[in-house]
């Protein structure tokens, strides 16, 4: 499938990608300030994120992980109340009880989020499962890294949605890094698509830094999942620029695979691509950046749980 | 009334209770070969046997839990568990908390475990006070064929995990079970036996030893309590501290390995709220720190037993123990 992206679209992905850069770079910089406990950011990754949420239904189910800022911001949450969330306040999504790290927003469609790596490819067969008994057209997409693939249940997940047929949008995020190690240093391969190949999956690679393409073969692999009533295995090919978490100093990081990368990011590829004068990049990088600072503002400003919300919400 | 094996007890409830919901299903290691009336009854979309693989077994029941549905899952044998505790520690029992309260798990996971069929540690682990330990969950563990059949009922029309733990030496014992709407609460304990003089606790099929024990105490005119907790996780509280203080001294058992286990939970509620009236200390009766062994005999001295219980308890009405 080659749908055809319009300019309008193209657009918005990039201020979307851009709202998310803008976002972390705030954590990131809040962390060093000491205002903010660290993150994992998912800055150079913007693309996939991205790609894939704009091509997902409204009624689709997403599931994703630590590294969920992109996908939570795509998905169109308030950074407001991610902040809030980040901040342990009372507005944040999850009341401030989740913090960054496994924030869902069901309203919206993000939900069971465990920081767990592997976690999320075992809940997305349930997830789908529901939807299949519940005779749903939605399907699920699930965010994972090239980590999570090392865990046995990637390969559980992939042989049940195989066998149950179930309706899930496998996204492996190959960004390269599984927390200080190297993926080369874990795996005998480049493609993780391989081991989905295996299981009897139809997959894609794609370049994880090209939002277009990214949103293009997430159309073709959801138009597959549709139409066969089978998983999908999208592997999008990236890389992680900060470290796994704030602050690291990534003293561990290859100098030149660092720099060869950054000549590749996502943000600037499209900005180019569109041909954007320098006035009108500037005038989408003020408009995040106000958006960004008044969501921070709000989120400081906003008030911590009372302290009876520490025994609530444990039982149904 | 009916007679029903555990069994075929656990096999009404559900049969009722997917009548009674199209939203209960049930998965996992043989469930569509070993409940073949299930399949037949409800179809191969709610009756699915699954991969060998305990992980995704309970995670797909966790992320089904959450979006509507109310999974019932066999894990088979209770260590098997271990390969799925990130989904049911981790999942199930924290994600509505940390979430803020979007989600709930209705869901069920039966286990066997339990000495009996010389198994061996790797079948047999009565691990049940891990899951009392952790946030967010329900556990449960019968005694009878009746209250397997009633737990199980409102275990599945409960809005948490709840574990499920079967005896299996008691799978094919036959006992008395209400036809039809026979429900159970979870979290509350019941007295198998009557009496004045001391109190002895348990859950599982060492409740029968207690029953037993109770029997040899009488023969000594020593009148023993019996209470089946039924349910670890609500814990029967108000049953606990009312026969403690009615009869003084309580005697704690279970099959379960002693430290940590239900059995200090017990003993320290006993001594938190119901000190002044104890006349002697608090006693447990449990297995010892060694993995459940699959020799018969082994198995039998791993077990609390009668007259281990028996003793125990005669031993609290010494004049020594009166002065302690």
């Amino acid at each position: 499938m080659n749908e055809t992206i319009n300019r309008k679209a193209s657009l918005a992905m990039l201020e979307s990608m851009l709202l998310i850069r803008t976002y972390e770079e705030k954590a990131a910089a809040m962390q060093a300030a000491g205002q903010a406990a660290g993150t994992c950011t998912s800055i150079g990754q913007e693309a996939s994120a991205v790609g894939v949420v704009s091509a997902l239904s409204m009624d689709d189910l997403i599931l994703t992980n630590h590294r969920s800022a992109g996908h939570l911001l795509a998905r169109g949450a308030d950074p407001a109340r991610l902040y809030a969330e980040v901040l342990g306040k009372a507005s944040g999504y999850c009341k401030g009880k989740s913090g960054s790290l496994h924030i869902s927003v069901r309203e919206l469609g993000v939900v069971l989020t465990s920081t767990i790596v592997g976690a999320e490819l075992s809940l997305a067969a349930g997830v789908a499962l529901a939807l299949s008994m519940q005779e749903s057209s939605a399907i699920t997409a699930c965010f994972f890294g090239d980590g999570a693939a090392c865990e046995g249940s990637f390969h559980e997940s992939l042989n049940l949605a195989a066998v149950w047929r179930l309706p899930i949008l496998y996204v492996c995020e190959n960004n390269q890094w599984q927390a200080f190690v190297h993926r080369r240093e874990t795996m005998p391969m480049d493609r993780i698509a391989n081991w989905a190949i295996e299981h009897g999956i139809e997959t894609a690679t794609v370049d994880g830094n090209d939002v277009e393409a990214v949103y293009r073969a997430a159309k073709a692999g959801i138009a597959h999942i549709r139409a066969t009533g089978q998983p999908y295995f999208l592997e999008t090919y990236t890389y992680r620029v900060r470290g796994h978490y704030e602050p690291d100093d990534q003293s561990y990081v290859d100098k030149n695979e660092l720099a060869a990368w950054r000549t590749r990011d996502p943000i600037d590829q499209l900005q180019a691509k569109l041909q954007l004068s320098a006035s009108e990049a500037q005038a989408l990088r003020d408009r995040a950046s106000a958006r960004i600072e008044d969501a921070w503002n709000q989120a400081v400003g906003a008030p911590y749980p009372a302290i009876s919300e520490l025994t609530k919400d444990v039982y149904a | 009334m009916q007679q029903l094996t555990v069994n075929d007890a656990l096999g009404q409830a559900l049969a009722e209770e997917m009548r009674r919901d199209p939203k209960v299903m049930m998965f996992g290691e043989g469930v569509a070969t070993k409940r073949q009336e299930l399949l037949n009854e409800f179809g191969a979309k709610r009756i699915r046997n699954t991969p060998l693989a305990e992980g995704i077994i309970a995670g797909a029941a966790v992320g089904a839990a959450a979006m509507g549905m109310r999974p019932v899952i066999d894990m088979l044998f209770a260590p098997f568990l271990t390969l799925a505790m990130d989904e049911i520690v981790n999942s199930a029992g924290k994600l509505r908390y940390i979430s803020g309260g979007q989600f709930s798990f209705p869901l069920v996971a039966i286990a066997m475990t339990g000495t009996g069929w010389t198994v061996g540690a790797q079948h047999n682990h009565n691990l049940e006070a891990w899951f009392v330990h952790s946030p967010g969950l329900k556990v449960v563990m019968p005694s009878t064929a009746a209250d397997y059949k009633g737990l199980l009922k409102s275990a599945i029309r409960d809005d948490n995990p709840v574990l499920f733990f079967v005896e299996m030496s008691l799978s094919y014992e036959l006992g008395e079970v209400p036809e039809g709407e026979h429900i159970v609460p979870l979290g509350k304990a019941t007295i198998r036996r009557a009496g004045t003089d001391v109190t002895l606790i348990s859950y599982g099929k060492t409740v029968r030893a207690c029953e037993a024990a109770a029997s040899l105490l009488a023969e000594k005119g020593i009148f023993a309590e019996v209470i089946d907790l039924r349910s670890l996780k609500p814990l029967d509280e108000e049953a606990i501290l009312t026969s403690a203080r009615k009869t003084g001294r309580v005697v704690v058992v279970h099959e379960a390995n002693r430290m940590c286990g239900v059995g200090a939970e017990v003993a320290a509620i006993v001594a938190e709220k119901a000190f002044v009236a104890l006349r002697a200390p608090v006693l447990r009766i449990t297995s010892p720190d060694v993995p459940a062994p699959s020799s018969y005999p082994l198995e039998l001295a791993f077990t609390p037993q009668a007259d281990t219980i028996a003793e125990a308890a005669a031993s609290l009405f010494t004049a020594q123990m009166e002065e302690a």
